[in-house]
């Protein structure tokens, strides 16, 4: 595991924890929606917050296909990489 | 058949509605009686809540235009904009609105659902950028879909989060094509629509506006929010409804682009569909020019809007953040906004819910609009009807933001 993904999953979990009402135990496997409960739009908003400290923008159509925390890290860390 | 499983739990909710009693999204108005009243129920009700903005749904002279061009030209055009839907009926209402725009074309839409698919759509293609406000409508986002370019949605009213995003994009190949709107539905807020035009101007790009519900309602004209904000040189497209302000149905573009007419053989949400009907667009060109020979309306729109945000403000409702026709009160949870509204219906006023994803930050909205139609009474009935029905509720004053996240 890169240095680079770590520090973005660190970023990640990070925001999650700030952001959901309570805490619930975050991995790579964590499903977004499902185990999460965010809506679209929440988790929309949320990705938001991560392209701000990130300095990328995400678009939707690659939020879309996120399903896991992990597919997440793996979307930044590719777009970061890109940038 | 398990085509439907997916929306077992919100099938839930819906018959949990339906059950009550009480289901906002499924209220037939049995008979309409006027701009401001129906029958509901057996009963007489207020309406609060019809985006009626300028009250022209009966005006004589709207349907006077509607009936004598049904007359002529009969129910329907049967086809197409591109086959055999283009009547001259359809160009006129064109060339009125580029006038009353001042621009160079206009085009007609069968809904302003499908102005906005068949702009973006056509604007954004396959390479191109789309940067969206995150608030944006659900025309906008479905069209954002159509066109296969990158969509970014940067935050609401943030000319900030979008020069950001303009800079991350620079050197990019592909069109950057920028979308707001000039009021937001679902709390009434205006976009910094200065701002947004001189980010424009630093990184480039095509900027359209949304007008749905700012024509006849923003502008020293009634043009809407580009007039008002002195930046309709820098508005590209300006997309706009006649299902709202001039109480018919249907969509329109208008720019200054030159080529602009291509899009007539390349937007299919324009191609694909049937034109609207003569009665329609009869009385669409009928009501612009109501909205544009009488600007008292407009004034008389404002005044109510002004009275019933300080009213329900002064009960101690949380409401959007500045006065416009539509006046949302943040409720603290879905709920609380269903029996808020069944009590009010209960009570003889009709008023909207708007829920997420629809809006925004996960709100629950109670959503009244109000009409140039209605009487300074009306108005004052309405906020006497939200302080009785809130405080048997104990809904006055109630800290909803911190109880919605
Ligand atoms: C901002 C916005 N754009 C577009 C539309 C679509 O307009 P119409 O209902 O006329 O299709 C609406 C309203 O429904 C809207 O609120």
């Amino acid at each position: 595991m890169s240095d680079q993904a770590n520090e973005i999953r660190e970023i990640i979990f990070d925001t999650l924890r700030a952001a959901l009402p309570q805490d619930r135990p975050l991995s790579d496997n964590t499903h977004i929606i499902e185990d999460l409960g965010l809506d679209s739009v929440a988790v929309m908003d949320f990705v938001m917050e991560i392209e701000d400290k990130l300095d990328i923008s995400v678009p939707l159509d690659k939020i879309a296909e996120v399903e896991t925390l992990g597919d997440l890290i793996a979307t930044v860390q590719r777009l970061k990489q890109a940038a | 058949m398990a085509v439907l499983d997916k929306y077992a739990a919100l099938a839930q909710q819906y018959a949990g509605l339906e059950a009550a009693g009480a289901n906002p999204f499924n209220v037939p108005f049995e008979r309409v009686l006027s701009p401001t009243a129906a029958i509901i129920g057996g009963r007489e009700t207020l309406l609060l809540g019809t985006n009626n903005y300028l009250g022209l749904t009966y005006d004589p002279a709207v349907i006077a235009a509607a009936n004598a061009a049904t007359q002529a030209a009969g129910t329907g055009t049967t086809g197409s904009r591109i086959a055999n839907g283009s009547y001259g009926s359809h160009q006129q209402l064109e060339a009125a609105l580029a006038d009353f725009y001042g621009r160079k074309q206009g085009m007609v839409f069968s809904t302003g659902y499908q102005a906005n698919l068949g702009i973006i759509s056509a604007l954004a293609g396959k390479g191109d950028h789309l940067l969206l406000d995150a608030d944006s409508h659900a025309s906008i986002y479905d069209g954002s879909r159509l066109g296969y370019a990158q969509v970014t949605r940067f935050r609401h009213n943030s000319p900030d989060d979008l020069a950001n995003r303009l800079r991350r994009l620079a050197g990019e190949p592909g069109e950057k094509v920028i979308i707001v709107e000039g009021i937001y539905s679902m709390l009434g807020d205006t976009a910094p629509l200065a701002e947004f035009a001189a980010v424009k101007r630093e990184y480039g790009g095509c900027l359209v506006v949304d007008e749905a519900h700012s024509l006849g309602v923003l502008g020293a004209t009634g043009r809407g929010l580009a007039e008002q904000a002195g930046v309709e040189a820098d508005v590209d497209f300006i997309v706009g409804t006649f299902s709202k302000s001039l109480g018919g149905v249907g969509g329109f573009a208008v720019t200054d682009m030159p080529g602009a007419e291509i899009l007539r053989v390349v937007s299919r949400p324009y191609m694909f569909t049937a034109s609207l009907p003569p009665g329609v667009i009869a009385a669409t060109e009928a009501a612009l020019h109501q909205l544009r020979a009488r600007p008292e309306l407009r004034q008389r729109l404002n005044e109510n809007a002004l009275r019933l945000y300080r009213g329900l403000a002064g009960l101690g409702f949380e409401l959007g953040p500045e006065p416009s026709p539509v006046v949302s009160a943040i409720m603290p949870s879905p709920e609380a906004a269903f029996g808020f509204w069944a009590a009010l219906l209960k009570a003889g006023l009709y008023t909207n819910v708007s829920l997420p994803p629809a809006t925004p930050k996960g709100l629950a909205l109670l959503r009244s609009s109000v009409s140039a139609a209605h009487s300074p009474e009306q108005i004052d009935q309405a906020i006497g009807l939200f302080a009785q029905v809130g405080e048997r509720l104990g809904l006055l004053g109630a800290p909803a933001f911190a109880a919605a996240k």
